[in-house]
C-alpha cells in the first residue's frame, strides 16, 4: 500500500456503504434505476463519476483492475483512472480482459467473452432511456413503475419512419429480465447480445444522474425490436487493418487528411492479443509492440 | 337514431353519481349526476368558471373527487367505481377504452414526433409489435381524419391547427375506445375548419357507435353534435335535457339568456 493519505480506494467507508446497498437493492431488481447519494469526485463529470464510485465501492486488495475508454485500455480517461486506483487503493492493474476481476469501461463491452469471477463496471451518463422521449422524471418513474413502455417503441418507429431501418446505433434500448427497459450506456448495438445471460456481474453507475442498476449474471437481456423489423447488431463489414479480425467492433481512424482512413479494432486488447497470436492484417507492418502495462506496476 | 340505440342498450357506460369537487372555499362543481348511455352524445355548455372542465377531470379521473362517484362499465360488461382502480388499471382505460381530445393540440400530440408515430403509440401500447401493421393501421386512420397519407412522416408541428384536431382525433381513436371526453375540440380553430372538423366528428361518432361527454361554450357545436344537453353555472347543473328541447325552449332564465345571446347569422 503506497497511499496512506487516503482510505482504500478513495472514498471513506460509510459512503462505499451506502453505495454498496445501492448496488445490492440493484441486482435484486435487475434493470431497475437505484438513486443513490453520488459524491463529488476528483474529476468532472462525464468522465465517469458513476463508474468510479461503484469500482470504489466493490474494489478489494485482491482485485485486478482493468479500464477501458471505447475499448481502448491507452486513452486519457482509461489511464487516469487506472492510476487513480494504482494510487488510492493500490490494487494490481492490467490490460487484459482475462486477467482481470473488475473491469470498468466507458462505451464498450470487451471482445473476449467474460467470465463469472469478474464484474464489469459501466460509467453512465444518462440512464433513462425513456429521457428524450418524456421529460419529467416523476413521469418516466410512473411508467417504469406500471412496465409502460410503448414509448419507447415510438423511438424505434421514428427510426424505421425516417431511415427505412432502426437507426438506433449505440444506447439501444433493452428489456431485463422480461421486466424493465434498460439503457445499456452509449455501448454500440453490436454489444447488446454481449450482455444476454452474460457470466459475469454487470453494474452501471451514473454519477450525475446518481443512479445505479444492474444486470446480474446469467440475465436474459433483450433487445427492443419489431417483428418486421428485427434487431441486428451492426458492425462495419471490413477485417481490422492490423489484426484481419472479422467478427471485432471496429473503429475508424482518419490517417491523413486526403481521405484515407483504416478500420481496427475497438478493443486494443483483443486486437493485440491477435496481433502476439500471429494474425496479422493488411497494414499491420509496423513491428508489434509489447505489451508493457501488464499487471506490473501494482 | 339515438334513440334506437338507447333501445338497443339499456345499461349504462358511465354513472356519475352527486359529484362535487371543492379547491377550499370554492365549490367548482356541485352535486352532479346523470348517465351516460353507449353511443350517446352528451354536451356540457356553460360559461367560463361554470366548473365544465372540472367535471371532465372528475369524469376522467384526472382529479380525485370531493364527493359522490363515478363508475364506469368496463369492456367485460362489470361496472366498477373509478376511484376503486388501481393506477395501472386506470391508465390503461386511458390509453384504450377511452379517449381525450384536448383543446389545444399540443397537449395530447407529440409535437415533435411524425404523425404516424403519433397514431401508432396507443397501438405499441398495448403491444403491438409489428412495424408494417401498426403504419398500416395509422394511415388508415389518417385517411379518415382527411389527412395526407403522404404526410404521414411529418411532425403535427408543421401541421395546421385544423389538421392536428384531426390527428389527435385519430390518435384517441385508433384503439377503438367506447368513449371519448372532449374538451371544447374546435376552440381555436376558425370557422370554416369548425364546420368541417364537426362534421367529421359527427360520422365518425355515428359510425363508431361513440359514447362522448363535449364541453364546450359553444351552442352551435352542442347543437350539431349532441343527443343532450347539461347546462352549467357555478358549479350546479341548472338544466338538462334533450338538445332540441333545451337550446330550442329553454326553462331556465340563465339558458335563456345563454341561447338568446347567439348572434342571428
Amino acid at each position: 500500500m503506497n497511499a496512506p493519505a487516503y482510505n482504500f480506494a478513495y472514498l471513506d467507508e460509510q459512503t462505499k456503504r451506502m453505495i454498496r446497498r445501492a448496488i445490492l437493492k440493484a441486482i435484486a431488481i435487475p434493470g431497475y434505476q437505484v438513486p443513490f447519494a453520488s459524491r463529488e469526485m476528483p474529476m468532472p463529470y462525464g468522465w465517469g463519476t458513476g463508474g468510479v464510485q461503484v469500482t470504489a465501492a466493490i474494489l478489494g486488495p485482491q482485485d485486478v483492475l482493468k479500464v477501458i475508454d471505447q475499448g481502448s485500455d491507452d486513452t486519457t480517461n482509461a489511464i487516469s483512472i487506472r492510476k487513480f486506483f494504482a494510487k488510492t487503493a493500490g490494487v494490481a492493474t492490467t490490460t487484459s480482459t482475462d486477467e482481470a476481476t473488475v473491469i470498468q469501461t466507458r462505451h464498450r463491452i470487451p471482445e473476449v467473452a467474460l467470465h463469472a469471477n469478474q464484474v464489469l463496471v459501466y460509467q453512465v451518463p444518462i440512464p433513462e432511456p425513456l429521457r428524450f422521449l418524456e421529460p419529467r422524471e416523476t413521469e418516466t418513474r410512473r411508467m417504469h413503475a406500471l412496465a409502460e413502455y410503448g414509448l419507447m417503441h415510438v423511438k424505434l418507429y421514428e427510426d424505421i419512419a425516417r431511415f427505412g431501418h432502426i437507426a438506433t446505433a449505440y444506447a439501444y434500448p433493452v428489456k431485463v429480465n422480461g421486466r424493465y427497459v434498460m439503457d445499456p450506456s452509449p455501448t454500440p448495438k453490436f454489444d447488446n447480445p454481449k450482455m444476454d445471460n452474460c457470466p459475469a456481474l454487470q453494474l452501471f453507475g451514473a454519477g450525475r444522474e446518481k443512479r445505479i442498476y444492474a444486470i446480474p449474471p446469467y440475465t436474459k437481456v433483450v433487445s427492443l425490436d419489431f417483428e418486421d423489423h428485427p434487431f441486428e447488431p451492426y458492425r462495419f463489414n471490413a477485417p481490422c487493418a492490423l489484426c484481419a479480425a472479422e467478427n471485432s467492433y471496429l473503429d475508424e481512424i482518419v490517417t491523413d487528411d486526403k481521405g484515407s482512413r483504416m478500420f481496427v479494432c475497438s478493443d486494443t486488447d483483443y486486437c493485440e492479443g491477435r496481433q502476439a497470436a500471429g494474425h496479422h492484417g493488411a497494414l499491420s507492418a509496423a513491428p508489434y509492440k509489447d505489451k508493457a502495462q501488464g499487471g506490473a506496476n501494482g | 337514431m339515438a334513440d334506437q340505440d338507447l333501445l338497443e342498450t339499456d345499461q349504462p357506460l358511465l354513472v356519475a353519481n352527486a359529484l362535487s369537487k371543492s379547491y377550499g372555499r370554492i365549490a367548482a362543481c356541485r352535486d352532479v349526476s346523470f348517465s351516460l348511455y353507449p353511443g350517446e352524445v352528451l354536451a356540457i355548455v356553460g360559461e367560463s368558471g361554470s366548473g365544465k372542465s372540472t367535471l371532465l377531470q372528475l369524469l376522467s379521473g384526472q382529479l380525485a373527487t370531493s364527493g359522490g362517484q363515478v363508475s364506469y362499465r368496463m369492456r367485460d360488461g362489470v361496472t366498477r367505481d373509478l376511484a376503486a382502480l388501481g393506477e395501472a388499471e386506470r391508465r390503461l382505460l386511458f390509453r384504450t377504452d377511452w379517449g381525450f381530445v384536448h383543446q389545444d393540440p399540443a397537449q395530447g400530440l407529440r409535437m415533435a414526433v411524425s404523425a404516424g408515430a403519433n397514431v401508432g403509440e396507443r397501438l405499441m401500447a398495448v403491444g403491438w409489435n409489428h412495424y408494417g401493421r401498426i403504419r398500416e393501421s395509422a394511415s388508415d386512420w389518417l385517411t379518415r381524419v382527411e389527412i395526407d397519407v403522404a404526410r404521414i412522416d411529418d411532425a403535427p408541428r408543421t401541421y395546421s391547427g385544423g389538421m392536428r384536431q384531426r390527428l389527435q382525433i385519430a390518435r384517441n381513436l385508433v384503439t377503438g375506445p367506447r368513449l371519448v371526453f372532449m374538451d371544447e375540440p374546435t376552440g381555436g380553430l376558425d370557422v370554416s375548419v369548425q364546420a368541417r372538423l364537426l362534421d367529421l366528428l359527427r360520422n365518425l361518432v355515428a359510425e363508431l357507435h361513440l359514447a362522448v361527454v363535449i364541453v364546450t361554450h359553444d351552442l352551435a357545436v352542442a347543437r350539431l353534435l349532441s343527443h343532450r344537453v347539461m347546462v352549467m353555472k357555478g358549479g350546479r347543473v341548472i338544466e338538462t335535457g334533450l338538445t332540441d328541447q333545451v337550446l330550442d325552449d329553454p326553462r331556465e332564465p340563465y339558458t335563456q339568456l345563454l341561447v338568446s345571446s347567439i348572434l342571428p347569422p
